[in-house]
């Protein structure tokens, strides 16, 4: 498996920390976290459509999109806290679904040479609670994917 | 002819497994799994996320009874419900499922970056 992401999430704390290695230059990779058209195309999971309302990452910006299939509409908002291009974006992140749990994410953008980089991902929820759901709902999400890619195996 | 044994296993197995996917096929029975990989749990414990009945959510109980996934013991009053060793084994684990929606959004990402046009070198 080619860059595997690596994913924890230490007993009794809030955090959920991701990594992830890129096969491409950093200033590639924070352009595709960076232009509306292109984070479009990555961010949610493959069965759902990604409708961006707004995405403008600089210091003090607003985001927000929706994850679509059919009838079904998950909202996402917050703002970008802190932005140093190329190099860091910390935004806040609230799921329209439970409003009032806002996590804070900081996601680091680092040049590993060679044309490769890797993206670290730090996020802090307001509660073990709350960072406990946020894995569950993964768990359920990551079930479904996991089965559906299981399914496309079986039927190849 | 084949060894009827080795054959009446593989039914066996896959039958099981037919009936372990089929109760995952439902939203509300993999919320209720992935709580209980989280520790046991009685039914009214269960249904409070849920906006539907504790009588419907306790069919949805029977129904991952039935496929194995989780048992039942009695501690008193209470009859929690708990995660079955076995099945926990079979199943991805709690930060596994997690991990495949991040792995698979990354993988998105890939293609992107791959169909963007070629970097000059710095």
């Amino acid at each position: 498996m080619t860059n595997p992401v690596t994913v924890t999430a230490p007993a009794g704390t809030p955090f959920i920390d991701v990594t992830r290695d890129f096969d491409a230059p950093p200033d590639a990779v924070y352009r595709a976290w960076s232009e509306p058209e292109l984070v479009a195309r990555w961010l949610g999971p493959r069965r759902y459509e990604m409708v961006i309302e707004e995405y403008d990452v600089r210091t003090g910006g607003s985001w927000a999109y929706a994850h679509t299939a059919g009838d079904e509409a998950y909202g996402f908002r917050g703002v970008f806290h802190d932005v140093t291009p190329g190099e860091s974006i910390t935004q806040t992140f609230e799921f329209a679904g439970a409003p009032g749990h806002v996590s804070l994410e900081t996601a680091t953008f680092s040049d590993l040479g060679d044309n490769r980089s890797r993206v670290s991902i730090h996020s802090v929820y307001q509660s073990i609670e709350a960072r406990d759901a946020m894995v569950d709902s993964g768990m359920e999400g990551g079930m479904t994917e996991g089965f559906e890619r299981l399914d496309e195996v079986l039927s190849a | 002819m084949a060894n009827t044994s080795t054959v009446t296993d593989d039914i066996a197995l896959g039958t099981a497994l037919d009936s372990a996917f089929l109760a995952l096929a439902d939203p509300v029975r993999r919320a209720i799994i992935a709580r209980l990989s989280r520790g046991s749990a009685t039914v009214n414990e269960l249904a409070e996320p849920f906006a539907i009945t504790k009588q419907a959510v306790s069919r949805h109980i029977q129904v991952l009874e039935a496929a194995g996934l989780i048992t039942r013991t009695r501690e008193g009053q209470r009859r929690p419900c708990h995660l079955d060793p076995a099945a926990l084994e079979r199943l991805t684990s709690w930060i596994d499922g997690y991990r495949l929606a991040a792995e698979s959004q990354f993988r998105q990402l890939d293609a992107v970056l791959a169909s963007l046009p070629e970097q000059t070198p710095q």
